[in-house]
């Protein structure tokens, strides 16, 4: 190497990096009609049916699949668009027919899956049948609307399909609309079947036999997914954007770089604090939509001392550094679910206010009285998957907590362990998270404070007043239903099994131009009603 | 020559052996469940025993090991879980990209290093000594990734000097065809001269921030080596019999000086491609060190052992290269040891 070669070429080299972009006209037309999302994590398959699917494939799903039936929209608070849970409207079925026994769907007829063949009623039952057969995630979704068997869904002709009941459940309706009952493609499946594999799980990964909005262009598994709109699409208003592209940019602060730059279009998972900043600059918008149905709470295991003792868990309760919780961890991007009038409920919504604050004079004396005046040892755990909250919120609360004598280590612990851990139900406290699809109050209930004892039972607490009422609200309407969700609620508050803290935000940020952001309870983003320019 | 090269062989195939042993054990007694993890939010027990048999996890170990060792020989690493894809075409399409950026970081930093370690050599000293000096401190006092996002913020977000750290191409051009599966090759070869400069401009921020780490080591090993021929008799003479100085530097001390350099160079070249997740989640850089952790932290077993074992055959091929390379540098190593 020749020291005057080597400076030229270090030279070429260094002009070259600074060389402007060569900005095709081809390239700035692309960009104008292409919405850009950066984001963490990328989806693992493309069948919301398959093992393990995570929630990126949920919203790839979403996106390029029809389903029977979606909700209809309406505004929250700051008016912003909202799916409104008490409104279904048609997606691929124009109008159905609710008797008690059955519910009878007459299909769009000039509706054609990607592939150009039309979609009847045998896709959909052959889509139906998969998702009940299959196992895992799909089979136990569909379950929760008490569709279980294949001779349940049943092919009238070619365009009117019907679902018989197995028993009257009010979740049925709404459970045909979350994502899971997608309409497949069942011709373009069968084809790609094989005698071990007849729902063809193992094409369908890296394939879409769907009929949406939207079409899978390109997808690098792990790097990006490329959409372009389906302009035969007959389901819904035509979508605004032609072409989606979803980028996974591993590191948040570089989302943030490229949303500020204006270099990408839309970001959710960003941390609070930066969500926080960006909404005091004037070139974002920034919506926050309480998710419905979901708090985070310190979870205490009711079949250990000393949390088997309702004054512990209410001492503990007392304790809480709440305030500061919400203005250090959350930088207020989350609803407070503390310091209410009492424990009392008030009203038919979750998760709401319990009458809990940070008092630790009312904590020392139920110490005292529960025969734990030195207070003891404990544990508290967490999802390191979710550290940057979970992390500074379970410090203040052992700060906290050593203020009653209650002297709590933290237990980190790797994502890829937690869902064991949980599974294990012996941890004595956690600090977590928790949020149901379907908003009623009996869903969260039913899941999380019943004594059948589901995973998300974190505390393993049982107690059949309550079980009484969450299954009889399951089922009841009107005062009695009221009546049994309020009683449900005040004994969750008065025995205190798990804490809430707060009820956390769905923050997405987004360039000025782009409009048309709607929140939806599967928590992913639908491309079809955006609009950018 | 072919003997050398068949006994190297020979002694790599217990370390290969080894090594698919240990991985298949390591992964396996690494904490965590990957079917509580697969078996998603609403998991009932049944689901994720449902879960645990399809992944065939509820087998014995040495029945999965048996499993393990004969998809190897198939050349079958297995599937993904968190991706969905079989580990062989993962690793195929990252290797490249990883493969690309650490060689373009290498080319870079023995541009600039092995020059800057002669010139302190034979300036000892001097001014230039000590920016050797300073720039190897410098250079390896300063982690990957803080150089990394410190570039992105400065000549990315600032400056606007630099495209947007979005991987290896910018969002609206389209990969080039698949050559080699280097992007800067491919898109040379079929003359696409816009995806070329593209594949560049995303490449030389990253490529910039690995140089510098990887400088620190070369340039000195090059001044010491330097140093200690230059201190040898055999110079002192070809500088008394009247040898231009530039002949005695390149001719006869270079050559006599760069084979430890050679071994430094492997070894950098061999950690960098292993350790540079860092700026690949920086850069957000499609490579296989992001795609290893990331399965880590899911328990995904099928893409660490892949990693780990395609890890050990390049450490393999490239120690062997290297072995190599000695015999064409210095005839003395290429006595038929």
């Amino acid at each position: 190497m020749k020291r005057r070669s080597f400076i030229k070429t270090t030279a070429a080299g260094a002009a070259a990096v600074t060389a402007p972009a060569i900005w095709s006209e081809a390239k700035a037309q692309a960009r104008n009609e292409t919405l850009l999302i950066v984001n963490e994590s990328p989806p693992n398959s493309m069948d919301i049916h398959g093992v393990g699917a995570n929630r990126p494939a949920y919203e790839v799903s979403w996106n390029t699949h029809d389903r029977l039936i979606t909700y209809g929209a309406k505004k929250d608070a700051n008016g912003n668009d909202h799916y409104d849970y008490t409104k279904l409207e048609p997606e691929l079925a124009t109008e159905w027919d609710l008797k008690p026994n059955s519910v009878t769907f007459k299909l769009r007829r000039d509706a054609k899956f990607h592939d150009g063949t039309p979609i009847t009623a045998k896709d959909v039952k052959w889509s139906f049948d998969r998702a009940v057969t299959v196992g895992g995630f799909p089979t136990f979704q569909m379950k929760a609307g008490s569709l279980e068997k294949p001779e349940q869904f049943v092919v009238v002709d070619d365009h009117t399909f019907r679902v018989d009941f197995i028993r009257a459940d009010k979740l049925t309706m709404p459970d045909i609309g979350v994502p899971v009952p997608v309409i497949m493609n069942s011709e373009l499946c069968k084809k790609n079947a094989t005698a071990t594999d007849p729902w063809a799980m193992e094409w369908c990964k890296n394939n879409t036999a769907s009929g949406g909005a939207y079409k899978v262009e390109r997808w690098q598994p792990g790097q990006e997914v490329v959409y372009v709109r389906n302009d035969d699409w007959k389901s819904g208003p035509m979508p605004k954007i032609r072409r989606v592209v979803m980028r996974i940019i591993p590191s948040a602060g570089n989302r943030r770089a490229l949303l500020e730059r204006g270099d990408a279009d839309l970001s959710f998972d960003l941390p609070s604090k930066d969500f926080a900043e960006l909404r005091t600059m004037p070139k974002l918008t920034v919506v926050g939509t309480p998710i419905e149905n979901a708090m985070t709470y310190i979870g205490m295991n009711v079949t250990q001392k000393p949390f088997d003792n309702v004054k512990v868990r209410q001492a503990v309760a007392w304790a809480l550094p709440y305030q500061q919780i919400m203005d250090s961890v959350m930088f207020g991007q989350a609803i407070p679910l503390f310091g209410g009038a009492d424990n009392k409920s008030k009203g038919i919504v979750w998760p709401q206010k319990d009458g809990y604050k940070t008092d630790l004079a009312k904590a020392k004396a139920l110490m005292a009285e529960a025969g734990y005046p030195n207070g003891f040892e404990t544990t508290i755990s967490f999802d390191l998957g979710l550290a940057s909250t979970n992390e500074p919120l379970t410090i203040l609360v052992q700060e906290s907590l050593a203020q009653i004598g209650i002297k709590a280590a933290i237990n980190k612990i790797p994502g890829a362990n937690w869902r064991g851990e949980l599974l294990k139900k012996n941890m004595p406290m956690i600090a977590n998270s928790f949020g149901g699809w379907l908003n009623y109050p009996e869903y969260f209930f039913f899941w999380c404070y019943h004594g059948q004892n589901a995973v998300f039972n974190t505390m393993s607490y049982k107690n059949p007043t309550m079980d009484a009422l969450i299954d009889k609200a399951r089922f009841a309407s009107g005062k009695e239903y009221e009546d049994a969700v309020n009683g449900f609620v005040d004994i969750a508050f008065e025995e205190v099994p798990r804490v809430p803290l707060f009820q956390p935000l769905l923050n997405v940020a987004m360039q000025k131009n782009v409009t048309g952001y709607r929140y939806w309870f599967h928590r992913q983003l639908d491309y079809r009603q955006l609009a950018k320019g | 020559m072919l003997n050398l090269l068949l006994s190297r062989l020979a002694t790599a195939i217990p370390s290969i052996v080894g090594v698919v042993v240990v991985t298949f054990m390591l992964t396996r007694l690494l904490p965590g469940d990957p079917a509580a993890y697969f078996a998603g939010l609403a998991a009932s027990p049944q689901a994720v025993a449902e879960i645990r048999t399809k992944l065939g996890l509820d087998k014995s170990l040495p029945e999965q090991f048996v499993a393990y060792v004969g998809d190897l020989l198939s050349g079958n690493l297995g599937n993904s879980l968190s991706t969905g894809q079989p580990v062989v075409t993962e690793i195929a399409t990252r290797l490249p990209a990883s493969a690309e950026l650490t060689l373009a970081a290498l080319l870079l930093a023995v541009f600039i290093a092995i020059p800057l370690g002669v010139l302190a050599a034979v300036k000892q000293g001097t001014w230039i000594d000590h920016v050797c000096r300073v720039v190897t401190t410098a250079g390896v006092s300063l982690p990957v990734f803080f150089t990394g996002l410190l570039f992105a913020y400065v000549f990315y977000y600032l400056l606007q000097w630099a495209p947007a750290p979005t991987g290896r191409l910018d969002v609206f051009l389209s990969p080039p065809q698949h050559i080699t599966g280097f992007y800067l090759i491919d898109s040379a070869l079929t003359g696409n001269s816009e995806t070329f400069w593209g594949a560049l401009r995303q490449l030389a921020l990253p490529a910039i921030s690995m140089a510098i780490f990887s400088l620190a080591p070369l340039a000195r090993m090059t001044r010491g080596s330097m140093l200690a021929v230059l201190g040898s008799d055999f110079i002192r003479t070809a500088r008394a019999s009247g040898l231009a100085p530039r002949t005695v530097v390149f001719t006869y001390a270079f050559r006599n000086a760069v084979l430890p350099v050679i071994t430094v160079l492997g070894m950098v070249f061999s950690f960098l491609l292993g350790a540079n997740v860092l700026v690949e989640t920086v850069f957000a850089w499609p490579g296989v060190g992001l795609y290893a952790v990331n399965a880590l932290i899911t328990s995904d077993y099928a893409p660490v052992q892949g990693f780990v074992l395609t890890m050990a055959v390049l450490y393999v091929a490239l120690n062997l290269a290297i072995d190599l390379l000695y015999g064409l540098v210095d005839p003395r190593i290429r006595l038929d040891s």
